[in-house]
């Protein structure tokens, strides 16, 4: 067996053949912590993950250290990625601190050790042609949205940003919009800044002034279903980044399945981790959803059966 | 590995068949191999346990399917999978290829579904690499109102005596036991007697959470099946009650497969010392994709810590080792 590649940064990289399956784990080690609004920016040394990710991928990260009762790994977005740093490669991600896994990872201090499983999923599919392209945020969902602005911008394609929260606070990366995106609106539902309502409010304009015919979201189910909705009225697709509980965020333990058709109509309960988080926003059976429970098409493949099991 | 211990880990599974180590996946907890495969070569394990499989494809559950609860989670999938056509033309070639021996798991709505299922496993063009059979009795049976067939001596008799028709003699069996029955052992006789060449000792507990901001269960399926460390002094009792059964020539003596919380190597060793041969590491690989892969090392070196040189001197161990003041 090979033995773990020690880094600059002490940080050490575990993997059978990264370059081939394009996933590493990772003893990260944080290197800087801040506060954005209501959530953390954390910036970690994790080497070789950026050479292999790219925009709308996800990273698994371990909680609570090596005897800790928090077995399961956070999947969190990858808001940017750095190759070449001082310390060798790192991960930027904005995490909001709800449960004991992402109240400890909000704790963490510079130089604390992190385990981190990335790059993982399917990113966002890029356009062949330099085509107008909508780029939805609700709340934290920002996060991955400014690097796959920076990959469109080099590829030709104009991008207009919508940023969408609750409240001001809960909005991330508005100053990093401006310099990210030819044009920017911005919606909280209380209207402590921009307007007042949600990005589905404001889109319909957004898609008749751009004429995009392609947009990219990430958000909460809600949010994600609206922009699917209103791409459609647009004649325009949505490709979706969805937000599944995930047990282990590597495709094992098939916990983060949502229904989903496939190119031939066919309803299947597909893993998020892999298959997703990015789907086509018309592939999704938005309707098997309510309030936080999906159920099982009746007309998926091997759907429950009347007396069946 | 350079400066390591020298630890004999080969361990017998049965029918006269050895394997290089005692460490394999669970069940559900590794998928078909592919995803491992990324972080380890998966070809190290002593065996490689395919996610139950059964006839037809399988939508599973809707979800929330899991809930983490202390040093354990629930999870709900309902048996999701491909069926076992599609398993034997798709999974078992390509685990095949990259070398790994393969414990496949499967299951059935009724009894004659198991022995269905079987048939079309013993048919197929890759059974080669199949070292054993793994019967995930711990399902409901539908054709009785969905009791678990393992909570009942006879169905478990049943289901074991049709599979065992269908599998080639050479070919070890395994009956997968719940833990909860008032009494295992008389679980594990029964299936013991009625073909099974070994067990493996414990499937999830059955357990229920409910979210305290919405008063509701957390699961879409209400109930889940409990595992992880927290779930790891019942695998021993049940190890250690059905060794004792065993020793004291209830039924004959079968090798033994201890599941249940194992995370480290130190945690392999408990249930090797309660009885069991083999181990298997499910919910710890949720944790790290390379834990089956870690223990393995790590058990090499617990097992050297105590002296001995080869793994099987240590099975069942505390049985001998009892203080009787
Ligand atoms: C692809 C993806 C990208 C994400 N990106 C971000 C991000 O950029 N920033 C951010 O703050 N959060 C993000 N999330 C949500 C984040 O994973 C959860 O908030 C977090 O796992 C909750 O952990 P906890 O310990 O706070 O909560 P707990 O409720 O204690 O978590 C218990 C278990 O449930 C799982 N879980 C609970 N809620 C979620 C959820 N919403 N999504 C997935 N798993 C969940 C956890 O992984 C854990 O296994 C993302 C989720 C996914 C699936
Ligand atoms: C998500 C998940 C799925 C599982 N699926 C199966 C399964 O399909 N068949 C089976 O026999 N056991 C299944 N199990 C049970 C495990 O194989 C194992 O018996 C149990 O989890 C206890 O071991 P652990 O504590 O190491 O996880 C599953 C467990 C989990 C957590
Ligand atoms: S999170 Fe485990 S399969 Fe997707």
């Amino acid at each position: 067996m090979t033995p773990p590649t020690p880094t600059t940064s002490g940080a050490t990289v575990s993997a059978q053949t990264s370059a081939r399956d394009g996933v590493l784990r990772v003893d990260g080690e944080v290197i800087a912590i801040r506060r954005a609004g209501a959530y953390h920016h954390l910036t970690i040394v994790a080497p070789g993950v950026a050479e292999l990710a790219r925009p709308g991928q996800f990273a698994a990260l371990a909680v609570g250290g090596p005897t800790t009762g928090n077995l399961l790994r956070r999947s969190f977005s990858i808001h940017k990625v750095s190759p070449s740093g001082t310390y060798g490669g790192t991960l930027d991600l904005v995490i909001a601190a709800k449960g004991p896994g992402t109240q400890w990872l909000t704790e963490l201090r510079a130089h604390d050790a992190v385990d981190v499983v990335a790059p993982l999923g399917r990113a966002f599919p890029l356009p062949t042609e330099p085509v107008p392209c909508i780029l939805v945020g609700g709340g934290y969902g920002s996060a991955p949205l400014f690097w796959l602005a920076e990959v469109l911008r080099e590829r030709g394609c104009p991008v207009e940003m919508v940023l969408g929260a609750g409240s001001e606070d809960r909005l991330f990366g508005v100053v990093e919009a401006r310099r990210a995106a030819d044009g920017v609106t911005v919606t909280t539902d209380d209207g402590s800044a921009g307007h007042r309502g949600w990005v589905s409010d404001v889109l319909p304009e957004v898609f008749r002034r751009t004429g995009a015919p392609v947009a990219y979201a990430c958000g909460p189910m809600g949010m994600l279903q609206s922009v699917t909705r209103v791409a459609a009225e647009h004649g325009a697709v949505a490709q979706v980044a969805v937000e599944e509980a995930m047990a282990c965020g590597v495709g094992v333990c098939m916990t983060c399945v949502m229904p989903v058709r496939d190119k031939a109509g066919v309803t299947k309960m597909v893993r998020s981790c892999v298959e997703g988080p990015v789907f086509r926003g018309d592939r999704v059976r938005w309707e098997a959803f309510h309030d936080g429970v999906c159920g099982v098409p009746a007309d998926a493949v091997g759907a429950p059966q009347a007396g069946g099991h | 590995m350079a400066g390591s211990p020298r630890v004999d880990l080969s361990v017998p599974i049965g029918a006269g068949r050895v394997l290089p180590n005692p460490v394999m996946t669970a069940s559900g907890c590794a998928a078909n191999g592919r995803e491992l495969h990324r972080f380890f070569d998966v070809s190290q394990l002593g065996a490689f346990v395919t996610k139950t499989v059964m006839m037809e494809p399988r939508s599973g559950r809707g979800t929330p399917r899991m809930a983490e609860t202390a040093s354990g989670m629930l999870n709900s999938i309902g048996l999701q999978g491909p069926g076992i056509r599609a398993f034997v033309e798709q999974d078992l070639p390509w685990l095949k290829s990259v070398g790994a021996r393969v414990l496949v798991s499967i299951a059935g709505n009724t009894a004659g579904e198991f022995a269905d299922v079987a048939r079309v496993l013993a048919d197929s063009d890759a059974f080669d690499c199949v070292v054993g059979v793994e019967v995930n009795i711990s399902c409901p049976n539908v054709a009785n109102r969905g009791l678990v067939f393992a909570c009942d001596p006879l169905s478990s008799a049943k289901v074991i005596a049709l599979v065992r028709e269908q599998l080639p003699r050479d070919v070890p069996m395994f009956a997968k036991l719940t833990p909860d029955v008032t009494d295992i052992v008389s679980i594990a006789d029964a299936a013991v007697k009625a073909g099974a060449t070994g067990l493996t000792m414990i499937n999830t507990l059955l357990g229920m959470v409910i979210d305290t901001d919405t008063l509701r269960p957390h699961l879409g399926g209400i109930t889940g099946g409990l595992s992880g460390p927290s779930i790891r002094p019942v695998a021993v009792r049940a190890l250690w009650q059905v060794t004792q059964a065993m020793r004291a020539g209830r039924f004959q003596t079968v090798p033994l497969i201890g599941v249940g919380g194992v995370r480290t190597g130190r945690d392999a060793l408990e249930l090797i010392a309660a009885g069991a041969t083999m181990v298997q590491v499910g919910t710890a690989t949720f944790n790290d994709p390379t834990a089956p892969q870690r223990v393995i090392g790590e058990l090499e070196t617990a097992v050297a810590a105590h002296g001995v040189d080869c793994v099987t001197g240590l099975v069942g161990i505390a049985h001998d080792r009892m203080v009787i003041p």
